[in-house]
């Protein structure tokens, strides 16, 4: 058995501490993991706790991030809790087998604290590889601070080992500015988050030599598109079960999540759609234009995948002009969140003016006074009912203005 | 426990746990080298395929071939898969949490047996990074390589273990070209430097011996290598009917060495002593140019011109078996 981790009830955790504990407290029995910055701290701390007897488990310092969700999705098939953490290049490298593990139907957990993509080699965070991940069938959860980063990851092993949903998923954090600064976290207690997650209750296990069972099979034309068919099927029937895990959680701690998060939207004539610690800072930002009369608001997901349109339709519905802030390069096209808030716009026959700021990347500072001028284009392009200004700019970018469209 | 098995009628029945009937060419060699595996051991088996032909004419759904608990994740992981279930198994035990069946048959004294399959291309190639991480971390597993020289389920391109002089479609034979440049490379030696407390080298066509082997390989606590020899009918060219005779005459040549290597060692990879075993020793060594001749993808190296590939190919494999030899005698 595990020894007791002695917790304060207000801990000062980063955000890698914070998904560390919770990897402990869901008493994972195997890690597989390698190193990569900014989410390093996060399997050096749960090493440490073994090492020390908090963890029953076992850790397996695999030799690349390929081998790391590869044994994930052995030790899941396998029946046991598996999860790992990475960041960028390792998540990049992980990409084939993150389609491996929802195929399969794996509820494996994997913290992501999003980082650039090289080239240039860059350690700082933004979200390249959370975009380059979205549509690997995952469930995507986003935290914008350590508090959420330990909540959603104890969250997060409920949510896909849920027989009605029965997948792996990421919880996302920002690399260094959530993962690297320590703030107050109220944990549960160990009995309390065990009791929480509750026991791991897997199905088709591999160990279980009375009932053999295939895992990974090739399907051609004949069955692959059912089998596809019936994985999005369950991926978007999960809003449920998210919301239900949420409840829960709300009511055993009083925190209280939702699968969108909005800021002052009851009368926001102009919103700023953000993900990630930007959320904060546009709460902020939104105050302080709402003191000179523009009525701001923020719009922010908790719940990346499924995506939930019906909530993001209905919190911008009277709105006039939206900011889609996609802290990841466009590669060519708008950002991949103004694509997807667009589209659910105009899937609901609704247009506002919807702008694409592209900002953050590599790890550059995003200030409040860059957010204002954010809500100060909104306002100009609400008060014309077109938009006035180009619709991709890039914020915060040193030398002369770059805008597309 | 050390399965009896008395002759081939015997291990040929006993197998319930592989179908013969799947999707691979006639003659297959995988087909053969994977039942004799099988049948080495009556223990629980566990299994994990990586892409290649074995796995995608044995799994197609709704139908698989396997009696026993299969995974098949990627073509580069077969190895880590193994090593993690294995490590899976062993922290079930220990927390007193395995399934009952399986607890049960762990206390009458029965381990379930974990084994990986891979070809070639999925061994010295692309899944040599994940192989060779899972050995040096020591799981408890065996791995099977079904070498036969060639990627065969993508059309039959050259690996790192194609030999010299043979025609694939990315080396082919053509006007100024003998096909494939390199000698193969010496995945045996290369994995016995793990440290694996056992390795060896086997050939379905001396089934007693590649049993054997199997067995051994079972004993042991830790990461255990097997490289199979595995005639391919598709991509050798030769008749199905021969493919027993094809690889005989592959070890009967010293082509294929048959020998093992043991590593003693402790729990933390400590080597204290190897020892290389040759295991079968021809009684007249013959040319290596009659195992090239009933092979198709070495035709055109008997043209006047390619002639001294033959050459070189005698002497390569006559260095290799008088070095075997030479380790042997030596006692390292
Ligand atoms: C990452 C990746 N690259 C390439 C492939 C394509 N591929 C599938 S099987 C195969 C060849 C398998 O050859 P080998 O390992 O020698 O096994 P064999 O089919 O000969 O038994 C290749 C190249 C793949 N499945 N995955
Ligand atoms: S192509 Fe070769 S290895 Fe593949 S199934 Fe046919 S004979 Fe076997």
């Amino acid at each position: 058995m595990a020894k007791k981790f002695e917790l304060n009830e207000v801990e000062v955790w980063d955000g890698n501490m914070a998904a560390a504990h919770a990897l402990r407290q869901a008493q994972v029995d195997i890690v597989a993991a390698y190193p990569i910055t900014p989410s390093t701290p996060i399997v050096q701390n749960y090493s440490k706790f073994l090492a020390d007897g908090y963890v029953d488990g076992e850790f397996i310092m695999v030799e690349s991030e390929h081998s790391a969700m590869s044994g994930c999705v052995a030790a899941s098939a396998a029946g046991v809790r598996a999860a790992t953490a990475t960041s960028s290049q390792g998540f990049a490298l992980m990409v084939e087998v993150l389609y491996q593990a929802s195929g399969m139907r794996l509820p494996i957990v994997l913290t992501v604290v999003n980082r650039a993509l090289a080239a240039p080699l860059n350690v700082n965070g933004d979200h390249s590889d959370m975009y380059l991940g979205r549509d690997a069938g995952w469930i995507n959860l986003c935290s914008y601070n350590p508090q959420e980063a330990y909540d959603l990851t104890l969250m997060a092993f409920k949510i896909g080992e849920d027989p009605n949903v029965r997948l792996p998923v990421m919880v996302h954090q920002d690399g260094f500015i959530c993962s690297h600064t320590a703030q107050n976290v109220r944990p549960l207690q160990d009995e309390e988050a065990a009791e929480f997650v509750g026991e791991y209750k897997p199905v088709n296990t591999m160990l279980d030599v009375a009932n053999p069972v295939t895992h990974g099979v090739q399907t051609e034309e004949d069955w692959h598109f059912e089998h596809k068919a019936r994985q999005h099927h369950d991926l978007m029937n999960s809003f449920d079960t998210i919301k239900k895990v949420f409840n829960e959680f709300k009511e055993r701690t009083g925190r209280e999540y939702d699968l969108v998060y909005t800021y002052k939207m009851d009368d926001a004539d102009v919103a700023i759609f953000a993900l990630g610690t930007t959320v904060e800072s546009a709460r902020i930002a939104a105050d302080q234009m709402r003191e000179k009369g523009i009525k701001a608001g923020v719009v922010s997901l908790r719940v990346l995948r499924p995506f939930p349109f019906k909530e993001v339709a209905k919190a911008l519905e009277n709105v006039k002009a939206v900011a889609a802030m996609d802290r990841s390069a466009p590669g060519g096209t708008f950002g991949a969140l103004f694509n997807e808030v667009s589209a659910t716009m105009l899937a609901h026959g609704k247009s506002p003016v919807m702008l694409n700021y592209i900002y953050g990347l590599g790890g550059r500072d995003t200030t409040i006074d860059m957010l204002k001028e954010v809500y100060e284009d909104l306002d100009k392009c609400a008060k014309a009912g077109k938009a006035v200004v180009p619709l991709q700019q890039f914020l915060g970018l040193r030398g002369p203005k770059l805008s597309f469209y | 426990m050390v399965k009896k098995i008395k002759n081939l009628k015997e291990l040929s029945l006993s197998n319930d746990r592989f179908e013969g009937a799947n999707l691979m060419c006639p003659g297959c060699s995988h087909n053969i080298i994977v039942r004799e595996v099988l049948n080495a051991t009556d223990d629980p088996v566990i299994v994990a395929t990586a892409t290649g032909c074995l796995e995608v004419c044995t799994a197609v759904y709704p139908k698989t071939s396997w009696d026993v608990s299969w995974i098949h994740i990627g073509f580069e992981n077969a190895a880590v898969a193994a090593a993690t279930v294995s490590a899976a198994y062993e922290v079930m035990k220990k927390k007193g949490k395995l399934p009952p069946a399986t607890q049960k048959m762990v206390d009458e004294g029965k381990e379930p047996k974990i084994v990986a399959f891979a070809g070639d291309g999925g061994t010295y190639d692309i899944g040599f990074q994940s192989l060779s991480g899972a050995f040096e971390r020591g799981h408890n597993f065996m791995y099977v390589c079904l070498d036969n020289e060639v990627y065969a389920n993508t059309g039959g391109q050259r690996s790192s273990s194609t030999p010299i002089g043979a025609s694939t479609t990315t080396s082919p034979a053509g006007s100024v070209s003998y096909g494939e440049k390199m000698m193969k490379k010496s995945m045996v030696e290369i994995m016995a430097d793990h440290g694996a407390p056992y390795v060896a080298q086997v050939s379905p066509s001396k089934w007693k011996d590649l049993i054997k082997k199997v067995q051994k390989g079972f004993e042991v606590y830790g990461p255990v290598y097997i490289n199979a020899q595995s005639a391919c009918t598709t991509e050798w060219k030769h008749a199905p009917e021969d493919t027993i005779e094809v690889s005989d005459l592959g070890v009967e040549s010293c082509v294929w060495p048959l020998y093992e290597i043991i590593n003693e060692r402790d729990e933390h990879g400590i080597i204290y002593s190897t020892k290389l075993n040759i295991t079968y020793r021809p009684k007249n060594k013959i040319p290596v140019e009659e195992y090239l001749a009933a092979q198709p993808r070495f035709r055109h190296l008997f043209k006047p011109e390619n002639r001294h590939i033959i050459d070189l190919w005698q002497k390569a494999v006559d260095t290799r078996w008088e070095y075997l030899q030479r380790r042997e005698e030596a006692g390292v």
